[in-house]
């Protein structure tokens, strides 16, 4: 295990924005903390990458402790935040040498090195050019890269692709795919269901403060009904009736899209027989449709009573 | 060491890029140096040329100013992400700061000499030995070195690089009630106390003593504030960085 976390509780006055935070992250793993803004994500990268200090519970990186052996920690891993660390007035290959440097490189060792990431990340052209007049997507790549220099074994990635266009997020995906499969242990952060359903091993679901799921992204899926069921109604006074109907059986209700849903095992049997329990008349339900589980609704569900 | 040279080197090369700032601040004093030499200096009586009278004055004028900047850079750098990335760098206190100090005094000692080159082409003639250019010289880094530690820790104070820059402007006013501009003896009575006892005074008048070959006087009480300014800068930056982190 790279990263253990037990009881992590950090609060600011009496507002308590992590609550007995308990994780752990295997080595080599991608580990989404997938959460909305506010969740706290923010705040338990910092408290693992030595920078906060946790009001009460432990947590370790790599086999030490984030308070007692804050050195040890901060050698072995990166921080990539979620605003880009770089001196807008210094140019990419500045930065890069400066962050080699101040991981104890010499001056020719942090040359070279930066050369390397400079081209490993598509920045050879723009090198020269100081960081101000860089776009989004290469802001985030050179971050990324900054990221690198030390050859970290954990890598913490606070929501590296927010505000990014599809091609550039497309860029960050693989790098981080080619990261883990390297065997650096990636912990990100992410707002993105899709992102983390496509690119973590394993994911965690943070929901102000709390973690209310963890599992892979098949396991989260799995504790919400695998097929759904989506059923339009015709009108107000069709969803009202369909909603007493089908009482506990429904998963998700959208009284203004007049939709309803409910578990199914996705059978033409199950399917029809519920119609026809349900509407006989055939004037009730104008639509349905049968698809799977997202972490979207894994999302929903599991927040809709905390 | 090699750490706060790597920092020290960063922030000089953001100064050198920091554009209208960088010309506003080495502009500012000469322009200051000019209006007072030719507009005011002919009303002041001081007994001589009023270039010849002013020059330590603008210098230490001029690092007043450039505490403002130091103080800006210090509290820009906390209040953006960089800082994350240098803390987890593990990137320590003292190179943190120590790398934007070295890179005030460097600033500062520029502008000095930039100072001293302005101040020749109109007439200022200094006469001192080797040795005394030797002190003058010790003496202005040292004071230079004692506002940029005073400068950090007001930059580790404010909240924003504007409210940081608006604290740094006492030092900029400081120059005023001193020996800088006017003779001390022309104020009102309850100023004189103040403007003779107060720190600038014994620099300046310890300044002006070695360039213009008088009576050196004040030079150890000018030395020892400097030093206890510097050392006051250094604690308080090391509070208030301990304290800025922790609450973070
Ligand atoms: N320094 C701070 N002082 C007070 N409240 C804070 C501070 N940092 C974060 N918070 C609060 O903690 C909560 C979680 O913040 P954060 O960890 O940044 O969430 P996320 O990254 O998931 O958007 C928010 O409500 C935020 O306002
Ligand atoms: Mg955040």
């Amino acid at each position: 295990m790279t990263v253990v976390a037990e009881g992590l509780s950090k609060a600011y006055g009496r507002h308590t924005v992590l609550d007995h935070l308990d994780l752990t992250v295997p080595s080599g793993a991608i580990y989404a903390l997938l959460g909305p803004n506010g969740a706290g994500k923010t705040t338990t990268v910092r408290l693992l990458a030595t920078l906060l200090r946790p009001d009460s519970g432990r947590a370790s990186v790599a086999g030490f402790d984030v308070v007692d052996a804050r050195s040890e920690v901060r050698r072995r891993i990166s921080l990539t935040g979620q605003h880009a660390a770089l001196d807008e007035q210094q140019t990419g290959e500045e930065n890069l040498r400066m962050v080699a440097r101040l991981t104890g490189l010499s001056r020719a060792a942090a040359r070279e090195r930066a050369g390397q990431l400079l081209e490993r990340f598509a920045l050879t052209d723009a090198a020269g050019r100081r960081v101000k007049t860089y776009s989004g997507g290469m802001r985030r790549r050179l971050d990324l890269a900054a990221g690198l220099v030390g050859e970290p074994e954990v890598m913490f990635l606070d929501e590296p692709t927010t505000g990014l266009d599809p091609r550039s997020r497309q860029a960050v995906w693989e790098e981080v795919a080619r990261l883990a499969s390297a065997g650096v242990t990636i912990f990100l952060t992410t707002q993105y269901l899709e992102e983390a359903d496509r690119l973590a091993d394993r994911i965690a679901l943070l929901h102000r403060g709390r973690l209310v799921a963890e599992g892979t992204a098949a396991e989260l899926k799995h504790r919400v009904a695998g097929e759904r069921l989506e059923l339009t109604l015709a009108d107000a006074d069709a969803y009202e009736h369909a909603e007493l109907m089908l009482g506990g059986r429904i998963v998700r209700r959208d009284p203004a899209r007049s939709t309803l849903e409910v578990a199914t095992d996705g059978s033409g049997a199950h399917v029809r027989e519920l119609l026809d329990a349900l509407d006989p008349g055939r004037t009730l339900v104008e639509r349905f449709a049968v698809r799977s589980s997202t972490l979207d609704d894994v999302f929903l569900e599991v927040t809709a009573d905390v | 060491m090699s750490e706060v040279l790597v920092m020290a080197g960063r922030s000089v090369r953001l100064s050198l890029r920091a554009g209208d700032a960088l010309i506003t601040a080495l502009a500012l004093p000469i322009m200051m140096m000019l209006l007072f030499v030719y507009f005011f200096g002919g009303a002041i009586e001081t007994g001589g040329p009023y270039v010849q009278h002013v020059v330590p004055g603008v210098l230490v004028l001029c690092a007043a100013y450039g505490a403002g900047t130091t103080a800006m850079s210090v509290a820009n750098d906390m209040a953006e992400a960089v800082m994350d990335r240098l803390r987890s760098l593990d990137v320590s206190a003292t190179a943190l700061l120590g790398g934007h100090v070295a890179a005030s005094v460097v600033r500062n000692l520029a502008a000095t000499v930039l100072v001293f080159a302005v101040a020749f082409a109109i007439g200022f003639r200094p006469v001192a030995s080797p040795g005394d250019w030797l002190l003058a010289a010790a003496l202005i880094a040292a004071f230079v070195t004692a506002m940029s530690w005073l400068a950090a820790a007001i930059g580790l104070l404010a909240r924003t690089p504007e409210a940081a820059s608006g604290y740094a402007f006492v030092f900029a006013f400081l120059p005023y009630p001193s020996s800088a501009f006017v003779p001390v003896e022309t104020m009102p009575g309850w100023l004189q106390a103040f403007a003779a006892g107060q720190p600038l005074t014994q620099v300046i008048d310890s300044m002006r003593a070695l360039l213009l070959d008088r009576p050196v006087t004040v030079l150890g009480a000018a030395f020892v504030w400097c030093v206890a300014l510097g050392l006051a800068g250094v604690a308080a930056a090391a509070a208030l960085y301990r304290l800025r982190v922790k609450r973070a």
